[in-house]
Order: structure tokens, then sequence, then C-alpha cells
């Protein structure tokens, strides 16, 4: 049978889930292999390093660098606080000293006669890392982190904004062609995840950034309207430090397009849940793309017969959507995968899949498809 | 040992290509290709997998056996194996790094002309007087996390005080290396020899400190080469032992990896040796653009980081401004709708344009990100800056400065272009199009695209230096290169100057190898192409006063050119290029130019 290799977003009902939670630096690890563990419980935490401030004595009291080290009060490895007397010349007779005084509360991590700077450090910044979702750990990443493995839904969208949230499913749509309008945001909808259909209007989602919903998860948005959030147009789809309360993330693309499907019964099905949901999107060599988990209480061995379904890619029978125009959107099944290059309208000869989409076969370059996996 | 057979891979981000050469009827010349997606990343984690599918790929076209179980079979035995094995690699982002000098625009812009010439990325250039505070320095070089740093600054004999201020940033930053967290950041010093050993205690125990010959030894003279060489060994010691398979690869291959643009760059500027002409040539991806220069005989390269055709797709709008890629669309379209189309290119980029309409939409946005790329070259490609000048009473009226860029398109030769956009355009007058429109040559300028680009493999070919084989390597790049990496598009004839509408401003005589001759006098506003395959073609051209077209204001040329796949154009559009603001008129001209070319004949049809 023709196959073909198109890596899709995942529309899984229930899989096992294994989320890697790393700090940024080296650190320790509060949790054992089996901790059940809940979206908040802080699994590992360290200390970034301070900031540093450099202070140029040697400028400040028109001393050579060299004789920095005899003018300073204050020594390697010292805790000084702000405004702390550092640096003082002796003088005329003891008069007319000059000062430096330290710009931050810190310790003096060094002092240099080349320079004659002095390099300050500021406490350091702790930083917790959470579990992030339900689960139990299954690994323990020595002084790093930790693996959590969960079973339940997973959805991946196409793109996001914002970072990591969680709340209850809320449907807001009752199809998925329909809208969601600013009329239909309150702040009734706080803390919750709400679900669209094929788009939302920048008018809207700003309600819901005001109304502090958590999440919204929709087809479409428009790529222009990105620019007012954001503060600057998007060049590159590298988003999720934004500090936004509620992240958004598009299951199917720019403009005005129906939410698949499989992705819209998936999560109406979730309604009332409790999900956890990241924006952050990286299209580059190591791709990440914005997801929705929802943990349930399933065990692994009613997992294991499914886990053996996933795809491998393309092949006839395969359920498909088709990721550029014409037929933006369009959700078929392959047919047919021929061999040989056809020529396109714009005369670019390219490998193409026979697509039925609503009883009509469409040729389409299989580049333009992608797998929709589901289980 | 005679060179009969030679592997070449180039591991990219996405896909490795394998290229066969052999040596058949005395020339050296590209046999078969095969390629398979690059397997750095999970589940495979081991480059070398992609290696052997792209080769096994090779196997079964040439029906050569080239791998033993999970080796390549080096030297050739009889019809098994191949001599050498070769590989270029840009996988898992390419190389990363920072550089930094004292003064941004003399030390500063030497190190990142030296990073860029060894195929890196250039994240960031510190200075000293580049108006950041120390702590926002630290702060950004903590959070680039780069592959290794370049740390330049004074001439020899200089002071040292800025420079080992900079190495006090670098070492309260504590930088950590990009990939990994258990090896120290390689940084190489090439500054002030005077400093070294405060260099060394300040950041010798924090980093892999490597120290090699000064960057800027005296104002007037720049020594990139000990930098460049010292990159390339780090990049083999350090970073490539990081990235998973690589050290098995490295032991495979008969020449040290090379970064892929590193050797795209060395390529090029073997070729404008040889040839002594001035070349720029451009590889234009999904997320950057490269372009590679030789002028006056020195080799210039930049990196546009974010102009791209599918990763960087926005940006290039962003940059551009939409109404600068809607004057390249010969149709109305809704300009909403047209953003977003461009957003799920970014979102969706392995997509390829399916109706005409897409096509030509996305070749209008690759005429704007190649025309910004080349717009940054220029600023980077200048003379040293800095250096003193002896003016006699002449030159004060001229104004030419310390700085000024190096490119200069009437003296320019030969543009290559390379990347999907370029190579894999349905039609070679859409190559020849997009290229002449955003370089916008002047003068007699030759064009043509790199067929599967395998310049990088080439590169590193080229630049063997086992004594036994390299002359026969780097042989069989030029000859490859010559006869089977270059699709010759044609010529391109611009005249430059005072060109006024509806009148005649250049005359132009062609005689072809069959004695036949052509006679056409051009206008202001013409767009022609004479069909004529790649042959060598007599060409006298004459222009009016106050025109030039290589040789001075109304000089006439007599001059050898060549024809190609598209032919000889000859461009009297004027420089720089005036696009019509109304939507009428200039949706007329799109459509003439275009014809000329025969670019989209089934547009509106």
């Amino acid at each position: 049978m023709a196959h073909s290799y198109t890596p899709g977003l995942k529309v899984l009902k229930n899989t096992e889930i294994l989320k890697e939670r790393r700090l940024p630096l080296k650190g320790s690890v509060n949790a054992l292999v089996g901790d059940d563990v809940s979206p908040e419980s802080v699994i590992a935490k360290t200390d970034l390093p301070g900031n540093v401030q450099m202070v140029n004595v040697a400028n400040q009291l028109n001393v050579d660098a060299s004789d920095v080290e005899a003018v300073m009060i204050a020594s390697e490895g010292s805790q000084i606080s702000k405004n702390e007397l550092i640096a003082e010349t002796n003088g005329i007779f003891g008069y007319f000293k000059s000062q430096v005084h330290s710009p931050v509360d810190g310790t003096v991590e060094s002092i240099s006669n080349i320079t004659g700077q002095v390099v300050i450090r500021e406490a350091p910044i702790p930083v917790a890392v959470d579990a992030y979702i339900k689960g139990v750990v299954h690994e323990v990443i020595h002084n790093e982190g930790v693996v959590i493995k969960s079973y339940g839904s997973f959805v991946q969208g196409i793109f996001g904004i914002g970072g990591e949230s969680r709340g209850s499913i809320k449907m807001l749509s009752e199809t998925r062609d329909s809208e969601i309008s600013a009329e239909m945001i309150n702040s009734e909808l706080q803390g919750l995840i709400v679900v669209g259909g094929s788009f939302i209007s920048l008018e809207a989602y700003k309600k819901a950034l005001k109304c502090k919903v958590a999440g919204v998860v929709v087809g479409g948005f428009n790529y222009y309207d990105l620019e007012e959030i954001l503060g600057y147009t998007l060049g590159v789809a590298i988003t999720g430090s934004e500090d936004l309360i509620t992240s958004l993330i598009v299951t199917e693309g720019y403009g005005k397009i129906q939410m698949g499907q499989q992705t819209f019964d998936l999560l109406r099905d979730n309604s009332g849940r409790l999900a956890s949901i990241n924006g952050a999107t990286q299209i580059r060599a190591g791709v990440i793309r914005p997801e929705i988990i929802i943990p349930n209480n399933t065990s692994r061995e009613e997992n294991s017969a499914r886990d053996a379904k996933k795809t491998s890619g393309m092949i006839e029978g395969s359920l498909v959507r088709v990721i550029r125009s014409p037929n933006f959107g369009a959700i078929g099944v392959v047919k047919e995968l021929p061999a040989e290059l056809r020529q396109m309208e714009s005369e670019t000869m390219v490998r193409v899949a026979i697509i039925k989409i609503d009883n009509k076969l469409f040729e389409i370059p299989r580049s333009n498809l992608e797998v929709v996996e589901t289980d | 040992m005679k060179l009969r057979s030679i592997l070449a891979t180039d591991c990219g981000s996405t896909t490795t290509k394998a290229i066969l050469i052999e040596f058949v009827d005395g020339e050296y010349r590209l046999t078969y290709r095969g390629e398979a997606p690059t397997t750095v990343e999970a589940p495979f984690e081991d480059v070398t997998r992609g290696v052997l599918n792209a080769t096994m790929e090779i196997e079964e076209l040439s029906g050569r056996k080239i791998l033993e179980g999970e080796n390549i079979i080096t030297p050739q035995k009889k019809n098994i194996g191949v001599d050498i094995y070769i590989s270029t690699s840009s996988a898992g982002g390419g190389l990363q790094m920072m550089v930094a000098g004292v003064v941004k625009s003399m030390t500063g812009e030497s190190a990142e002309r030296a990073a860029l010439g060894a195929g890196s990325i250039v994240m960031d250039v510190l200075a000293s007087n580049d108006g950041r505070k120390p702590h926002e320095k630290i702060t950004r070089i903590r959070q680039l996390r780069p592959d290794m740093i370049l740390l330049s600054g004074g001439i020899d004999g200089g002071t040292t005080k800025h420079v080992v201020e900079l190495a006090e940033i670098l070492a309260a930053a504590n930088p950590q290396p990009r990939l990994g967290q258990n090896y120290k950041l390689p940084v190489i010093y090439a500054g002030n020899k005077e400093a070294i050993s405060d260099i060394k205690k300040t950041l010798g125990d924090l980093t892999d400190l490597d120290v090699t010959d000064n960057i800027r030894p005296v104002l007037e003279q720049e020594n990139l080469k000990p930098s460049r060489d010292k990159i390339h060994d780090l990049f083999m010691e350090h970073v490539m032992q990081q990235a998973p398979g690589y050290k098995k690869l490295m032991s495979w291959t008969d020449a040290p990896i090379m970064p892929t643009p590193g050797a795209v760059g060395a390529l090029i500027e073997m070729v404008a040796k040889k040839e002594n002409i001035s070349v720029v040539g451009v590889d234009i991806g999904g997320a950057t653009t490269d372009i590679f220069s030789v002028f006056q005989d020195q080799f210039n390269r930049t990196v546009s980081a974010n102009l791209g055709m599918s990763y960087s797709i926005c940006n290039v709008l962003a940059e551009s401004s939409l109404p600068n890629v809607l004057r390249w669309v010969p149709f109305d379209i809704d300009e909403k709708e047209l953003t977003n189309r461009i957003g799920n290119k970014m979102i969706r980029p392995t997509t390829v344009p399916q109706s005409l309409e897409e096509l030509v939409i996305e070749q209008a946005i690759a005429r704007e990100a190649l025309r910004l790329s080349f717009i940054q070259h220029k600023a980077f490609a200048v003379n040293l800056k800095g250096v003193q000048k002896e003016r006699t009473i002449s030159d004060a009226f001229e104004q030419s400065d310390s700085g000024e860029s190096l490119v200069d398109m009437m003296e320019l030769d030969l543009i290559i272009g390379s990347g999907g956009v370029l190579s894999h355009a349905p039609r070679r007058g859409q190559s020849t199009k997009m290229l002449i429109d955003s370089f916008l040559p002047e003068g007699v300028t030759s064009l043509a695209v790199d067929s599967i680009f395998m310049m990088p493999q080439l590169g590193v070919m080229a630049n063997i230096e086992n004594k036994e084989i390299a002359e026969q390597a780097r042989v069989a790049a030029l000859e490859v290169f010559e006869k089977d990496c270059l699709i010759r598009l044609g010529t391109c004839i611009a005249p430059v100057g005072k060109l006024i509408e509806g009148v005649s401003i250049l005359n132009v005589v062609l005689e072809f190898e069959n004695g036949e001759k052509k006679n056409v006098d051009i206008n202001f506003g013409d767009l022609i192409r004479i069909k004529v395959g790649y042959e060598k073609v007599e060409a006298t051209l004459t222009p009016i006063k106050g025109v030039n077209v290589g040789a001075g204001l109304g000089q006439q040329i007599n001059t050898t050119i060549y024809g190609g796949q598209v032919g000889i154009i000859i461009d009297a559009r004027g420089r720089p290029l005036k696009i019509k603001q109304s939507s009428s008129e200039r949706i007329s001209d799109l459509k003439k130019w275009s014809d000329a070319l025969n670019e989209y004949p089934e547009l509106g049809k």
C-alpha cells in the first residue's frame, strides 16, 4: 500500500501523556518516582544567579585601576547593602574624601585591578517548577526535574499565544462553524477554558482578557489582529513567553476556519473537566505546538491497546486535513497515493494524494495535507 | 591515489542530501543524488541514520554498493564503495555565536565578519560602545546561550583596559553553552596580544578559553583567517561533539565536517578567485537568507536571520510592509486575506503553492526577502572602518570615506541563486526575474541558479587538506560546479544613467555562434528577452550620452556574453526601479514585463 510520512496534529481521546518538567539550571528535585502530583505541586526548585551590577570604582574615585584594591572598604565575598560605603579615598589630611556607595543589596563578587571595576551580584532569584498536569512522577532527572505520566485526552493546536494555564472546559459554541462574539464573554467565565467554533474576533478576545478567562480554544483568529495583543508584529512563530492572562490556542489557522470535527467533538465530550493548556508555539526545527491536556483516571492497562493504534503516516484511508488553499480547512479521506509527480496549476511538479471531500475527488499536494491523528 | 569517487552529504535542519561524484570519461561529474529526512531529533537522535538513508537511496539508484552494514566502504574496491566520504552540517540550528569587540564598527565588525565567514549565525555583537549598560549586556549573554563566543578588541600594543572589561562582563554573566550543561563554553580570544594574560586570568577557569592571533593587529589590517580556522576547529571539537550522532559521523569523514554556509562561502570565494570575477551568491531558505559576495578580492557573508520563505515569511512582510510585497503582484487582492494567507504559510511551513495565484504571491515575497537581505549585505560588506586615509585636494570633492560598501553593481559579473524558491521555481524565467527585480544588476551580469543546492558539498570538497588528494578534490569540485551544479539562466544587460521616457537609450548588436546578427534599439522602460542558449555571443553595446552600461557614460562596450536557459535579457527599466503607484498602471507594467520573460503565461487565462 502506498505510504507517505506527513506528521499531523494529534487529537487523541485517551492516550499516555509524558511531560518533562525541567529547571532552567540545576537545582533540587522535590519528588520521587511514583508520587501523585496535581498541577500545582512544586516538583523542583533552584536559584538563578542574581543580577549583576558593575561599578567602575577607579573612574568614580579618579584613581588608577591598580590602586582600586587599596581604596576598597568592602572585600571580595562580603555582603553589602544598598547605599553602603564600598570604597573611599584617603583624601587630603583626612578631608575631601571621595566615596563610592553600593547601588544595590548584594555580594562583592570581584574587584579588578586591571579595569578598576567592582562586580556586585544581587541576591539569587528563586525559581520553582510545578507539575503542570495531574499525574504520577514517572522519572526523576537528577537535579534537573521530573517526567510526569498521565492518561487522558491530548489535543494539539496549530498556533497559540500565552503560556501555561489551567481551568475547566466550557463550550461556548454549539457548532464548529460558529464564532465567539464579545457578547458571549462575561465575568462568569473567569478561570475557565472556553471553546469556540471557527473564529474569535479581536474584540471578543480582549473581553476574555478583561474577564480573566484562563484560555480560549478556537478554529481561527486573524493574523493581523495579533499585533494589537502582542504589541509587535509576529514575524516568526515563536511564542509562549507573553504575559497574557488568557492563553489562546488556534486549532486550524489564521482566518475563519471551522474547527476540525474530531477536535470539536473531543472537547465537547470533556466539557466541565479540568484541563491544562499551553499556548507556547515554536515552528522551527524542534517544533513545539500548543496543547490541551485533559487527564482522566484510567490506568495503563486500559490504554495499552489504544497506544498500539497510533498512525505512522499517510496511507490510503487516512483522515487528512487540507492545510493550504484551495480547500483550506477541509477534512477528507485519502483514496489514492500516486507514485509519480503531477503538475499543479502553479506548474509545480509534486507528489499528490487523491482525496475525497464531501463525495468529490481532489488532487492535492501531499505537503499540503496533514494527517489527523486520532485514536 | 587517484580519486575515482566521492560521496558527499549535507546534513541540513530538515533534509540530509547526498551526492555521488564519479570520474567518468576523463572528467568528474555528479552521477547520482539521494535525500532523506535529517535524524538529529527524537525519535532517532542520531544524524548518521539520515546519512545512511540518503546513501541507501544513491545505492538503489546507482546499483553500486556503498554501505557495508552501517558503514560507508572506503576506499573504492573495483565497483564497491567510494574513495572518500565528506560532509557539511547545519542541523540543530547550525553554529550560533556571539561576538564581542571594543569598538562596534571596528573590532566588533571584524569579529562579526570572521564568525559569519566561518559559517555561523551571529546572535549579537557586544561592544564597549554599543550603548548598553553592563548589566544589560550580562542579561543578554545569559539569555542567548550561544555555542561559542569570539572576543576581540584593541590593536596589538594598544590599551588593554577595554577588552579586559568585556572579558569581565563575560565572566560575570558566566555564560552556559546551548547544548548540554556538562561542558564549559568555548571562548576564542583574538584581540590585543598584550591582554592575553589578563584575559586568561579573567576567563580561564570559567570557560574553555582558546587564544589566537589578533583579528585586527593594526588598524589598517584585518586578519580573519586564524579566527575562522579556530572557529572551525572548536565547532568540530565542542559543538559537534554534543550533537547526537556526530561523534560517529566525524569518525566516518575523510575531512573535517564544515558548517554548511562556511563551505558555500569557501566555494564562492574559490570560484571568484579562479575566474577573477566579482560574485554575489544567495541562498534563500525557510528561516534565513545567506548572501555571499566577493568584490575586490574581499569575501563577505551575511545572514539575514529572520528573512526566509516559510518560518520567517511573516517577518519579511513586517520588515518590507504589505504595499512593498503587493507592488510585485499583477492582480488585485484583499489585503487582510493576504496577511492571513501569509500567516498560514508561517505556521504550516512545508506547504507548497498549488494555485498559480499562490505561486505569484510567494515569488513576490521572495523578491522582498532578497531585496532586504541584499540591503543588509551591502551595509556590512564595506572597507575597514576607522582607517585614516591620506587625502589630496581632489579627494575632498569625492567624499568617499572608510566604511564604503564594496558592493558595486556595475562591477558585478555573476549572481548565483539557490534555495527552493529560486532553484525549484516551475519556470526559469521566474527565477531570472526574481533575481533581476531584487538585486537590480547594472551593466552586464551573468545569472545562474544552483540546480539542487550542492554548493555545500562542493565547498567542503574543495577544502580537503590531505595533500595526497587535495588538488584532485579541488579540480573535481570546480568541474562539477561548472557542469552540473550551475544552471545558466543567461545574461542581464542593464543600462543606467539619465534615462528619458520614450527615448532610445541603447543600441545592442549581438553576433551569435552561427554567424547570425541581431541589432536592437532599446527604449527607456523596455524589458526585452532575446532567446539564446548557453553559447558565446559577441555583444556591442552603445549607450547614448549620459547612459552607462559598464565602460562609463556614453561609452561603447565590446564584450563576450553567454545566453542560457532564459537567454539575454535587456533591462532598461532604470535604477532604482520605479514601480508606478496607480494600481492599473502598475498591473499593466508588471504584465508587460512578465510576458517578456514568459513568467506566468497562464495567469488571467
